[in-house]
């Protein structure tokens, strides 16, 4: 299958109005020994039925386990009409709209995401996303250290997720930035004693914390910003975009950035992406703000229109001296998370952490029942995620696979220390998916 | 398209106790629940919508009908490869067995999605003539970024740590600098010919110890092939430098050239514009960046790694510049050039490139009795017209002239998406076309009608030109206003 229009009647017509006489002709400029002498050595042509067919069996020849891991990415339920209508191709087909009157479709949704993600986060503008949590995570270190001009040092919590940690040490080695990451507590926490006492040596830009951290607890962050605002160090929180939906906003917390994933608002797994990073900030750090900004005017014939703005922040501008190269957002993932937020509503989005929790606390109060768990970090605060600490006889690993074998996907054993395992719970896990997953860790660890 | 735009946001729509979800019963109701602390629990209402499923349905299908799509009309926009975005694509991609799967999901049991991600990266790397390819980066940008973080790794990892210079040519897209600042690397800008070409003697001059490598696209943004550039290549491998390659304007060349061959070491690839990966009204894309022999160590990490048939996901190793992305970057964005890549196949690939320069060099022979041609000759993919001409109402001695934001308003009354205007920055009224290989003569013969139209109207009735456009959804937005007004989020007025 190949999507070329051109008959040869229409090529030999082309090549004449071009004043040559073999479309060969029109790289006659590139060096003979350029060009290619070989076949190329890649699959022949495939008819639509056949690219179907072959992909199909890709597809099937993974395993789709009931999910039980988080870790950044959550198996929330998708409205059916979220992949329905995000799939009209004036949506999907469409380019970045510069080009305002043709293009208010995208505009609108962006600027109804943007609106959407500020009253999440409580803070006063959002960007129009970025790629996924982890690089609007390592934006918010870069803008920390733009906005603080002569300081280049950045502290983060080690509770924030391995990826996302992993993410801001590539950054930072070649964008200069001095990272240093804090261990956490013996409670699984952030540990505010030791970040504090580094931001009171005076050259720290910026501060990272989660706050739901990579063990699933929801942390208690009083005080830190203020501590933090006293040495003209600027806070970023990290956040799973659907857990603020209850939690306490970045703002109320004295956040000057909030930066994290909005996979969970209704964006399938997809092994990975594309997701969609969100980062919101106040206005008096806008300036400094990565990615793109759709705002509201008038257009000439005196109406109420979107359009890309603030662009002169950005890199077709500013080139080098641009907050970001960042040219472009997640687009089509801005229209889910819209969609998803306008059917869930405040009360749809609570519920959805409500049911996750319960399901949470059942799967937790089960799995400790058994001898080869225990809590790991006990009576600290979580929501639909937690960490257990394993001591079977069964190597952990061992365990993970053989339930993986049952149909399982059992959680995501910690990369730092092999006996912790962190599970996830949703909406969309049933009562007798978690008493299946509990009875099956019983027999395989008995 | 429908003309009705203005419609309400969602906001505007809420009405309180409305409801658009629908979610099972709480299997967990009656079991006692655990509460969160009170300090951490969010005390005032987020003020999301209140909507059922069917206004959420009229409001978004009423907005994309304000909007233009490749499925709706031609993009002449260039360096932008809009091409046919393939719905097969779509479909595969769409199947649960790619959907459902979690990112920690252990790669034994995620053996089909593995091997999608190294057959697409394999046919990426016969393409290009490079030795291996990194899927991870989301974006162009974010490629040019992973780029240039492997150029540093190899320099770093010789001990050569005083190469922190990268050159790029003046007529660059913007995020070639902006990457590179990104990277910490310092630019040194060397200068084009006129015909947007490298000028080799102001190149010699910056060569040194302190650079790192060149930045270039071949061929440039004004789709002029470079015929020197073995020479080039020569220059900066000599120096110590390693050449990048900006795959934004790889089109025209697939299956004639290869940048591999021509001396790049490192290049990116958008699979939003080659691949035919949807732009998805800007992004999610795809930056798949590809490296020669001897660099494929420093890719970044987690890798995909191919033992006896048996995928591996590698998540560390000694020399890879670590992690630029949580997972596998946008996945579903690589099944759909993965589909591309295999209905495409062998075959095909040279029309790819054929077709595109055809379709580009028709346009401009066709226009450059209306439009100025500062480059006249062969072009590849796309051309550069420096405004209307002077007998066509171009002449800038006129204060009144029609200019090329004009030209672009006015063709989309047309049914036409805008050229990129502006840009390169060589020329004052720069209009770039690159019409791609999936538009028909008919459509290019269309375009080229009202391209000629709106040259004469600019000469004989230039109102029409300057006040355009008339016939879209919305007028000609007023961007300083929304500059000085800074409205960023919906705020409801006060009734």
């Amino acid at each position: 299958m190949n999507y070329f229009p051109h008959t040869p009647a229409d090529i030999n017509a082309m090549l004449k109005t071009i004043g040559v006489d073999r479309i060969e002709d029109l790289f006659a400029e590139i060096p003979e020994q350029l060009k290619l002498a070989h076949a190329l050595d890649i699959p022949t042509a495939k008819s639509e039925s056949e690219v179907r067919h072959i992909i199909g069996e890709m597809a099937d020849d993974n395993a789709r386990l009931t999910c039980f891991a988080g870790g950044g990415a959550y198996d929330h339920y998708t409205p059916a009409i979220i992949p329905y209508i995000a799939s009209r191709s004036e949506f999907s087909t469409s380019y970045t709209p510069y080009q305002a009157e043709i293009s208010q479709g995208t505009l609108q949704y962006i600027f109804e995401y943007q609106t959407m993600m500020a009253r999440l986060t409580g803070l006063d503008v959002s960007n129009a996303s970025m790629y996924d949590g982890a690089t609007a995570t390592a934006e918010a270190m870069m803008m920390t250290v733009a906005a603080a001009k002569k300081r280049n040092r950045v502290v983060a919590s080690a509770t924030l997720l391995p990826a996302v940690l992993n993410v801001l040490k590539t950054y930072a080695k070649f964008h200069g930035v001095d990272l240093v990451v804090v261990a956490a507590t013996a409670a699984g926490q952030s540990d505010l004693e030791a970040i504090g006492g580094l931001v009171d040596e005076g050259s720290v830009a910026g501060v990272i914390v989660p706050q739901v951290n990579r063990y699933g607890i929801v942390e208690d962050l009083s005080g830190l910003a203020e501590h933090l605002h006293a040495q003209k160090t600027l806070l970023a929180l990290y956040g799973t975009a659907s857990t603020l939906g209850v939690l306490k906003a970045p703002a109320e917390w004295g956040a000057d950035i909030a930066c994290g994933e909005a996979q969970s608002l209704g964006i399938p797994l997809s092994f990975g992406g594309p997701y969609i990073g969100y980062l919101c900030t106040t206005n008096a750090l806008i300036r400094k703000m990565p990615g793109r900004l759709v705002g509201q005017t008038l257009d000439a014939r005196g109406n109420r229109c979107f359009v890309l703005t603030m662009q002169a922040r950005e890199q077709h501008i500013r080139r080098e001296k641009a907050t970001s190269n960042i040219c472009t957002a997640q687009g089509v993932m801005c229209l889910y998370v819209a969609m998803y937020l306008s059917l869930m509503g405040d009360e749809g989005l609570k519920k959805v952490n409500e049911i996750s929790a319960a399901g949470a606390a059942a799967l937790r109060r089960g799995l400790t029942a058994l001898p080869c768990f225990t809590e790991a970090f006990p009576g600290a605060p979580t929501l639909c995620e937690f960490t257990l600490r394993y001591s079977g006889h069964k190597p952990l690993a061992e365990v993970h696979k053989a339930l993986a074998d049952c149909g399982y996907l059992a959680g995501i054993i910690d990369v730092d220390d092999p006996t912790l395992i962190t599970f996830a719970v949703t909406e969309n896990r049933t009562k007798t998916e978690v008493d299946g997953l509990v009875e099956a860790f019983g027999q395989i660890t008995a | 398209m429908n003309k009705t735009c203005y419609g309400q946001l969602i906001f505007e729509l809420s009405r309180p106790g409305r409801k658009g979800y629908s979610l099972p019963q709480n299997p967990w109701a009656d079991t006692p629940q655990e509460t969160l602390p009170a300090a951490l629990v969010r005390t005032q209402p987020v003020g999301l919508p209140e909507a059922d499923e069917p206004t959420v349905a009229r409001h978004y299908t009423n907005m994309s009908n304000n909007n233009f799509g490749v499925d709706t009309g031609f993009y002449p926009l260039g360096s932008c490869t809009m091409k046919y975005n393939p719905k097969i694509n779509e479909e595969v991609a769409a199947l649960p067995g790619f959907t459902s799967l979690h990112p920690a999901l252990p790669a034994d049991y995620a053996q089909g999605a593995l091997r999608l991600y190294d057959e697409t990266q394999k046919i990426l790397a016969e393409l290009t003539g490079l030795a291996q390819f990194t899927l991870n980066p989301y974006a162009g940008a974010h490629g040019e970024l992973t780029g240039l973080m492997v150029i540093r790794s190899y320099h770093m990892k010789r001990g050569d740590t005083a190469r922190t210079k990268i050159i790029i040519p003046d007529s660059a897209h913007g995020t070639n600098p902006a990457s590179a600042a990104v990277c910490g690397l310092s630019i040194v800008q060397v200068k084009s010919l006129p015909d947007g070409t490298i000028d080799i003697d102001s190149l010699k001059e910056v060569l040194g110890p302190d650079v790192a490598g060149m930045m270039m696209t071949n061929p440039n943004t004004l789709g002029i092939f470079e015929h020197q550039i073995p020479e080039i290549a020569r220059l900066v491998h000599d120096c110590g430098g390693l050449m990048y390659y900006d795959g934004a304007n790889f089109n025209p060349i697939v299956g004639i050239c290869r940048p591999g061959d021509m001396g790049f070491d490192v290049m990116h690839i958008n699979l939003h514009k080659t691949f035919s990966t949807p732009h998805g009204g800007g992004g999610p894309g795809s930056g798949p960046v590809g490296v020669r022999s001897g660099l494929e160590a420093f890719l970044p990490c987690p890798k995909v790694v191919c033992r006896d048939g048996h995928y591996e996901l590698v998540k560390e190793d000694g020399e890879t510049l670590g992690q630029i992305s949580s997972h596998l970057g946008n996945y579903g964005i690589i099944v759909r050039a993965y589909a591309y890549l295999l209905s495409i196949g062998r075959e095909n690939a040279h029309l790819v490139g054929q077709l595109s320069v055809l379709n580009a060099n028709y346009i401009k022979e066709c226009l450059k009795a209306f439009y100025k041609l500062p480059i006249d000759g062969l072009c590849k993919h796309e051309f550069v017209f420096d405004g209307l001409r002077e007998d066509y109402g171009g002449d800038h001695s006129d204060p009144a002239h029609a200019t090329t934001l004009d030209v672009a308003k006015r063709l989309l009354d047309f049914g036409f998406h805008a050229p990129t205007i502006y840009f390169p920055l060589l020329f004052h009224e720069a209009l770039m076309i690159e019409p791609t290989e999936t538009e028909s003569k008919d459509t290019l013969d269309a375009f080229i009608a009202v391209m000629k139209q709106i040259a004469e109207e600019a000469r004989d009735n230039r109102t029409m030109v300057k006040t355009a456009p008339h016939n879209t959804p919305a007028g000609r937005p007023d961007d300083v206003r929304a500059v000085k007004d800074a409205i960023f989020t919906y705020k409801p007025t006060a009734d």
